[in-house]
């Protein structure tokens, strides 16, 4: 083969390389980058049962609610406008507390309730989940107050 | 007064630095050689130099010298004397001085040791080197002096961040630096081999070393660094695609096809620019993993530096660097001449299609990590997780690894479609032997990457060792041995990444002391719980005695209170078998004075690690046996003379 037939074969192969994986980025990113929503979006966009996504908040004061079997957790996650029930089975983080940051990971069940797999919280004191930044408690619990 | 000397040396290796800078291309210019004489020496002086430098802050550190400011707010005069040492490079200027100073003692090496290159590439080489630290030395003494005092010194520090207390996170930063680094010498050499227009074999030969060093490092830094996550956050995972994970992954895939391409153009001569290519990629992906992670634009678990002055520093280097060295690219590509040609069923081919598929691996994990940003700067919040890189990695990974398999047993050059075909018969038996057994024991029970990846990881496993089919094992070659090995080791990792996903055990319980829980085939007995102390902590320790069959072992989960600054930390207690390994977490207390605890029994997970180590392993004797051949070559050389 001749040299430049073989950087032609080469170069399209690259080309064909290169647009093959725009295309997977596009169609992945497209899927799976509607990856994160604060209840709000929830409400108004609607996320089908069982898609994996992070839920991100401000877990509700005085909604924490332990189950009999000491491992389950049920509360509400609210950023103001929209406020989900969510439940976690496991060990959560420290820094997990009322009033406080959350981004869950997980799905919704039929129900509408989130279901959380990993709950990741403050990892130190400097570290606040990058989706949550502007959020803040003050303002969802005025917001709360007005609704029902 | 320490401070001031390693402050006085920082600012003479950078003065030295620009010196050498100027030395060389002036002394290439005009060809002047009593200019380019003085390039070695400065490039030694100034490796000595940072090393001063480096000295005087681990100096620092161990005196707890709290009249420094990065002292003050980094450690703490009760901490164990091991984490104050590591202390030094667990912030952000400490770690930018380890950095300049692995450069600067790597170019004196540079200068010292290397022999292979024409002595034109060499000087051009070494005045590459200066330029990049030149930028480096500035970030350091404009925007994060490491030596800086603070008056009134305070009696105590702030402590360091308990999550970073553990040995392995105290060796992990410095594993990578040395082995980003190592690309930092790796590009140099190729700035200077398009300055000098010597893109050849010779060029490759002298390249490689270094390329494989960073590349060991590297692979020894991301292994060190997932297992870490995997056994201090105790949420039992092992990767996260966090973007500071991704920032060590990208190097590492840039340095993985780069170690492929550049073994191509010293053996066959063939890949010439591409090569020169990947060495630009390889040091930007380190350059962009450096920003990604200092800047704290990208927040992350381990960002632990957030500052934005010093994020639009790094961001001015990096355009400065990749920009330059992509025009320099683009200028003098046009001079390299082409290599050695090859015919389309030819190793040379199966290479390029490694390369072709790192390389989109690394622009898909480069999107997703850089997508949340993009979006942003149109005011719109996105971000991108697991799900994504999971889907695009795995597939392309999976045809990775095939290639992986078929490519060392293909010939150089030319081969024959039958020839190869025969020879990958045994390959594709057990491709299917193994689907077959899969399919009839576990079908319903595991994922469909879960399944593909066991398949793969078995039959790439046996065909890595075919190399070695039918030869004298006392004289095949150290690097084939390490090829093989390192291939090897990517089937074993794979093997335990797969075997995790599938078969792993779960149970979550809430008991009280005295309760008995069943897992997998394991039984767990919850004997005690009591408050321990450590040397700047605190902890209250289950006591656990576990068995199978057999003797029982005790285990001890924790749950660890550290005072400065104030932090719980869980340990989990890790019970290694060679079939996998038992990961127990100790949670909160409940009503009833139960406690709760995790439970995980995972086949295989400890091969992920061992395939990591393996190859890493494999790189290093590829190394040596590179550097033995050349050794033994010059002994005969000079017995014959």
């Amino acid at each position: 083969m001749k040299a430049k037939h073989q950087r032609l074969i080469l170069v399209l192969a690259a080309l064909v390389a290169v647009i093959g994986a725009g295309l997977l980025a596009a169609s992945a990113l497209k899927d799976e980058a509607a990856y994160f929503y604060a209840p709000g979006d929830v409400k108004t966009k609607g996320v089908e049962p069982g898609k994996a996504i992070r839920l991100g908040g401000m877990v509700v004061r005085n909604s924490l609610k332990r189950a009999p079997d000491g491992v389950t957790i049920r509360f509400d996650v609210t950023d103001g406008k929209a406020t989900v029930p969510a439940t976690f089975s496991g060990i959560a983080p420290d820094l997990f507390k009322e009033g406080s940051g959350v981004v869950a990971e997980g799905s919704f069940d039929t129900h509408g309730t989130f279901i959380a797999t990993n709950l990741l919280a403050k990892h130190d004191e400097r570290y606040m989940p990058r989706e949550l930044e502007g959020m803040t408690y003050n303002e969802t619990t005025r917001q709360m107050q007005v609704e029902p | 007064m320490i401070a001031e000397t390693g402050l006085a040396a920082l600012w003479l290796a950078a003065a030295l630095a620009l010196l050498q800078l100027v030395l060389a291309f002036a002394g290439l210019k005009g060809d002047k050689p009593d200019l380019l004489a003085a390039v070695r020496p400065a490039a030694v002086a100034q490796g000595v130099l940072t090393a001063v430098a480096f000295i005087a802050l681990i100096t620092l550190f161990m005196r707890s010298d709290m009249s420094v400011l990065l002292v003050a707010s980094n450690s703490h005069s009760a901490k164990p004397w091991l984490y104050k040492f590591a202390g030094t490079w667990g912030n952000h200027e400490g770690s930018m001085l380890l950095w300049v100073t692995v450069m600067g003692v790597a170019g004196a090496a540079v200068a010292l040791f290397e022999r292979a290159l024409r002595r034109d590439t060499h000087m051009a080489t070494l005045g590459g080197q200066a330029a990049i630290s030149l930028g480096f030395y500035a970030f350091l003494l404009f925007s994060s002096n490491p030596f800086a005092r603070i008056t009134p010194a305070p009696a105590d520090g702030q402590g360091l961040n308990p999550l970073l207390q553990d040995p392995g996170l105290a060796f992990h930063p410095p594993t990578l630096y040395l082995g980003y680094v190592g690309l930092s010498v790796a590009f140099s050499f190729a700035i200077g081999a398009l300055l000098t227009r010597q893109v050849d074999a010779a060029f490759a030969r002298a390249m490689r070393p270094w390329v494989l060093g960073a590349w060991v490092l590297l692979t020894l830094g991301i292994t060190a660094g997932s297992y870490w996550a995997y056994y201090e956050l105790g949420w039992g995972g092992w990767w996260f695609w966090d973007p500071v994970e991704n920032a060590s992954l990208m190097p590492w895939l840039a340095a993985t096809a780069l170690l492929h391409s550049v073994t191509v153009l010293a053996t066959r001569d063939a890949l010439r620019a591409w090569t020169v290519m990947l060495a630009v990629v390889a040091f930007s992906m380190s350059m962009v993993g450096t920003f990604l992670v200092r800047s704290g634009i990208l927040t992350s678990v381990h960002a632990f530096a957030v500052d934005p002055t010093r994020g639009s520093f790094i961001l001015g280097l990096l355009a400065l660097y990749i920009g330059g060295a992509l025009a320099l690219f683009g200028w003098r590509i046009g001079a390299v001449r082409e290599g050695a040609p090859f015919e389309l069923v030819s190793r040379e081919t199966m290479l390029v299609i490694n390369n072709l598929l790192l390389t989109v691996i690394l622009g898909l994990v480069l999107i997703g990590t850089l997508y949340p940003l993009m979006t942003e700067a149109f005011g719109h919040k996105v971000s991108v997780g697991a799900p994504y890189f999971d889907r695009i990695a795995g597939p392309i990974a999976l045809a990775l690894m095939i290639a992986m398999a078929v490519g060392p047993l293909v010939r150089w050059r030319r081969d024959r479609p039958i020839q190869v075909t025969k020879r990958l018969f045994g390959f594709f038996a057990i491709l299917i032997t193994m689907s077959i057994l899969l399919s009839i024991l576990a079908w319903d029970r595991i994922g469909i990457l879960p399944f593909l990846g066991l398949v793969i990881a078995v039959a790439v496993g046996v065909a890595s060792l075919a190399p070695l089919w039918k030869r004298n094992l006392r004289r095949t070659p150290l690097f084939t041995y390490g090829m093989v090995i390192a291939h090897l080791g990517c089937a074993v990792s794979l093997g335990g990444m797969a075997s995790d996903s599938a078969f792993t055990v779960e149970k979550l319980v809430a008991a009280r002391p005295g309760d008995t829980i069943q897992t997998a085939d394991w039984t767990l007995r919850f004997v005690q719980i009591a408050p321990i102390a450590g040397d700047n902590w605190t902890a209250l320790q289950a006591d656990m005695e576990v068995r199978r069959g057999g003797a029982p072992v005790m285990i001890h989960p924790q749950s660890r209170f550290f005072t400065s600054p104030p932090t719980t930390t869980s340990e989990a207690a890790l019970l290694t078998r060679w079939n996998g390994q038992l990961y127990v977490v100790l949670g909160e207390e409940v009503e009833g004075g139960r406690w709760q605890v995790r439970i995980w029994w995972k086949p295989f997970v400890t091969f992920i690690w061992l395939g990591g180590v393996m190859i890493a392993l494999g790189g290093a004797l590829a190394l040596l046996g590179r550097e033995r051949r050349g050794w033994l070559m010059k002994f005969r050389a000079r017995q014959a003379a």
